[in-house]
């Protein structure tokens, strides 16, 4: 039988959601000693899908939980479309959550969990199956629901995950490292098709995972998480290209270190001045600079370097060199420029403002 | 509620729980530890005088039963765990390194004895013991050939978990890559790792062999269980102290045992 | 044949005839278990079951098997199982309520590493110690029989009218839950704690409150293991031997009677009724096992 994949036009009718607005205020959570979260605000917009971004222990999960329920917080307010649901049950929150692996009801089939939230609301069964139906055939999966989870691939267990999550039509939708279980290919298509759900039905997501590269792929927004904190939340452009802290510069794509001297708004590496991102900073610094803002240049006033490798990576190279004091970079540059080991070039900057760090 | 969603009873309910579970269980075990202190006829007083008879040499003779029983069980061990290291280990190794296809058919083989009951072993260990005594004599030690089948489910398992997490083809590979013939990679490279699943298994054997009663008491033959059993009709109080001693000893066994811990694939990290 | 005898054989240039004395030499390796488990395992088997269809001189025959007919015989298997029956249900019960309140504790914790210690020990602690033990505690002279009679005058042993109560059939019910309660929470333990904590969340958010989590999710995928469970502890209270047979004389439950026929024939013009006991030991286990075989592959699959 042939399913239609859910196309990029919007669904109207039964399955629309109206955004709502999520609001999370200086939410603090510890686990005995351990500090998970430190004070944590996030606004979410209707409509908009926030990522959670942050390596493992930021707390990212946890402020997930928090939202959901499913933990509880020691101070704070957490609010869903105005509502204070600090104190509410995670059951009566009226929330939809993918968790990242095995979370089917291996005893029921695929029809039989995603009907679960109806029954719980006393759906009666006619309206049930027309709406497991529906739900079935948006994650394309409309041929599968007499499937039992062991009989299908984790990709599909997790786009029936996310049917039973929106069937009831919650208000926000929580998924929780949804694709991290999964092979590469898969994790990519099915991250698109989320993405392409979530805009059909307009609902409010927050979406926790590790990897910058998806983060960046799907969001509107993205927090970058740290030791439980926000370190930085905006688009990903403006992540990628004006990270507020070395972490952030470091966490989301990659970043050279070089030693550089700060003078108020500028900062001398190596010869070459750049602009400072943010306040000014005085004094000995370490700098960030991205491998694509670095290029080999015949420019004479040009940072010395030798080759150390070069990498072919298809559409562009990615040449590591060595500079007089023994720094290694990174420099991203056109692939049909061959770089030979011990050849001796020279580098220029682009000239974007960077992130510096006293040292 | 302060408990995770997944959880049946709170934290206090699970600790009331398993303390008056604890209090049931223990309570046969005190009763016998009393029993050991009591002066028969007289129900209040306590007494040390059973513990000393143990040792008293004049009482020899009424214990003679009972340590004939126990060296004739510590016979029995030893020939089990032979039996074990000499015909179990081999097997398993045979299997794992050559012929994996029959892995199923040896662990049905060997897990066999838990589902036929032992009293219906010695009905054919009867006819069977007829023979063995005819060739190997009547002695206690001979019992370790039909005790050794009721151990190989036990014994089984550790030895089979231990070398299910080691890649034996591969190690043997490896072995032989480097220039070592079967029987020096199979003494120098296998066995070292497969040290923790024996030592658990030969444990397991001396446990079950120590508590053994029934293939014992059907064939007639001495062993520290059917001693036990006799001396109580005549000295219950020393019965009781011997019990507790041999449980005492068991429980130890088996913390080693636990100590010695469960076996994971060295592939799969976390 | 096998990869690996066949990486093995690759491994060693040799010619034809020496690779194939290799892999039939392989072979015999098998031999000591072989012959160890034919006559120790097999042989007394087969002659187990099978000596129910011989007279006393050899002959075959169906006769023995009127020793079911007469009632002491029946009686004595129906005991088994009523005991049997009776203990499993006790011990799953009460071998449940542990398993939940032990599923709550830290999995690396002290709590945890006692119980299991304790409860391997406990279930080993069968035999004729045990009855030792219960004696001590429930028998005439028992410990809880004085205090009973003591705090609340009441007399245990006054309850069966054949003596006191340990040591009628009814009475191996104390210390059989003793050594199938600490097998049941071995055995059920790993499927408790296998209920993945994704599947209550998930519930959860989808609107269950705990009841119906426990009822419509938990129940039905603990289902299996709790029925198998329960019926490893009935064979094996089924199977059990010692303790029965130091605190009771003469027959009453199969394994003893079996004891009986072998040491004196109490039915006259019937031979081997030992076999016959046995054979019917067996088809009762036989039934069990498989029932036991369906219930842990339908609990296997859910396990992760």
């Amino acid at each position: 039988m042939n399913v239609p994949l859910p196309s990029a036009a919007p669904l109207t009718g039964p399955l629309t959601v109206t955004g709502t607005a999520v609001s999370l205020d200086g939410i603090h959570k510890s686990f005995g000693p351990h500090v998970a979260l430190r004070g944590v605000s996030l606004d979410v917009r209707p409509g908009e899908f926030v990522a959670l971004l942050g390596p493992s222990g930021c707390g990212k999960t946890t402020l997930l939980r928090t939202l959901s329920g499913l933990d509880r917080i020691d101070a704070g307010t957490i609010s869903i479309d105005g509502t204070d649901v600090s104190r509410v049950s995670v059951d009566k929150r009226d929330i939809g959550m993918v968790f990242q692996s095995y979370s089917l009801f291996p005893h029921l089939t695929a029809a039989q969990n995603v009907e679960f939230g109806l029954r719980m609301r006393k759906v009666d069964a006619a309206r049930r199956a027309v709406r497991v139906q529906e739900a079935l055939d948006m994650v394309g999966l409309g041929d599968r629901g007499g499937r039992y989870a062991h009989e299908l691939s984790g990709g599909q267990q997790q786009r029936v995950a996310l049917a039973r999550a929106l069937v009831t039509r919650p208000r926000v939708l929580l998924l929780d490292e949804p694709l991290s279980a999964l092979d590469a290919k898969v994790r990519v298509k099915l991250r698109e098709q989320i993405r392409r759900i979530q805009r059909d039905l307009g609902i409010t997501t927050v979406f926790v995972t590790h990897d910058q590269e998806e983060a960046l792929a799907v969001a509107d927004r993205v927090a970058v998480m740290h030791d439980g904190v926000i370190e930085q939340i905006g688009t990903p452009e403006e992540l990628y290209r004006r990270p507020v802290s070395p972490f952030v510069a470091d966490f989301v794509g990659l970043s050279n270190v070089l030693e550089g001297v700060a003078r108020g708004t500028e900062v001398d590496v190596h010869g070459r001045v750049l602009p400072v991102l943010g306040p000014p900073v005085e004094g000995e610094v370490s700098v960030y600079v991205r491998p694509e803002d670095i290029a080999f240049t015949l420019d004479p006033g040009g940072v010395d370097a030798t080759v150390v490798a070069s990498s072919f990576l298809g559409s562009l190279r990615r040449t590591s060199v060595r500079l007089t004091d023994g720094t290694i970079l990174a420099v991203q540059h056109d692939a049909s420029d061959r770089r030979e080991p011990d050849e001796a070039v020279r580098l220029g900057f682009a000239g974007y403002p960077v992130v510096v760090r006293p040292r | 509620m302060s408990r995770p969603v997944g959880a049946a009873l709170g934290r206090s309910g699970a600790v009331v729980v398993l303390v008056v579970a604890a209090a049931a269980f223990a309570l046969p075990l005190i009763a016998l530890l009393l029993f050991t202190f009591r002066v028969s006829g007289d129900p209040g007083a306590l007494t040390l005088v059973h513990y000393a008879a143990i040792i008293d040499p004049a009482q020899e003779l009424t214990y003679d039963g009972l340590f004939r029983g126990l060296s004739n069980s510590l016979g029995i061990c030893v020939v089990t765990v032979a039996i074990v290291l000499l015909i179990l280990v081999p097997t398993v190794l045979l299997v794992e390194m050559r012929y994996p296809a029959m892995r199923r058919v040896v662990e049905f083989v060997c897990l066999l004895p838990l589902t036929v009951p032992t009293v219906v072993l010695v009905v054919g260990f009867v006819p069977v013991y007829k023979v063995v005594s005819g060739a190997f004599g009547s002695a206690a030690w001979t019992l370790a050939f039909a005790i050794g089948v009721i151990v190989l489910p036990y014994a089984y398992r550790p030895i089979q978990a231990n070398i299910a997490a080691l890649d034996v083809v591969i190690l043997g590979e490896a072995a032989r890559s480097l220039g070592a013939g079967v029987v020096p990679t199979v003494f120098r490279v296998i066995l070292p790792n497969l040290r923790r699943g024996i030592l658990s298994a030969s444990l397991l054997t001396v446990a079950v062999v120590l508590g053994e009663f029934t293939i014992a008491s059907f064939l007639s033959r001495t062993t520290f269980q059917t001693a036990l059993f006799l001396l109580q009709q005549s000295d219950p109080y020393v019965a009781a102290i011997f019990s507790l001693a041999a449980l005492a000893f068991v429980f130890v066994l088996l913390l080693v045992i636990g100590r010695l811990g469960s076996f994971r694939p060295s592939r799969r990290t976390s | 044949m096998t990869a690996a005898s066949a990486r093995i054989a690759t491994a060693t240039p040799r010619s034809g005839a020496g690779l194939l004395r290799r892999r039939s030499l392989g072979w015999w390796g098998f031999s000591p278990f072989v012959v160890y488990v034919l006559l120790f395992l097999a042989i007394p088997t087969v002659y187990a079951v099978a000596s129910g269809f011989f007279t006393a001189k050899g002959e075959f025959t169906l006769a023995n098997f009127s020793a079911f007919a007469s009632p002491f015989i029946v009686s004595t298997f129906v005991n088994s199982l009523w005991l049997s029956a009776v203990v499993a249900v006790i011990s799953a019960v009460l071998g449940a309520i542990i398993c939940m309140a032990l599923a709550g504790m830290d999995p690396e914790g002290w709590v945890r590493s006692a119980a299991d210690s304790a409860c391997s020990a406990l279930a080993q602690f069968g035999g004729i110690m045990l009855a030792f033990a219960f004696i001590a505690l429930m028998g005439a002279q028992g410990v809880l029989t004085v205090w009973l009679k003591q705090t609340l005058s009441l007399d245990l042993n006054s309850l069966t009218p054949n003596g006191p109560l340990l040591y009628q059939v009814g009475g191996l019910v104390f210390p059989y839950v003793y050594f199938s309660v600490p097998l049941m929470v071995l055995t059920f333990l790993p499927a408790l704690t296998g209920l993945q904590s994704q599947w209550a969340e998930a519930a959860a958010t989808l609107g269950a409150p705990r009841r119906v989590y426990w009822t419509r999710i938990a129940a039905p995928l603990l289902a299996p293991a709790f029925g198998g469970s329960t019926i490893l502890v009935f064979a094996s209270a089924f199977s059990s031997f010692a303790t029965a047979a130091a605190l009771i004389d003469q027959g009453g439950i199969v394994p003893l009677a079996i004891k009986q026929q072998l040491t004196s024939e109490t039915i006259p013009g019937l031979a081997n009724t030992a076999g016959v006991l046995a054979l019917g030991m067996v088809v009762v286990m036989a039934v069990v096992m498989t029932v036991y075989a369906v219930l842990d592959r339908r609990a296997r699959r859910w396990r992760r």
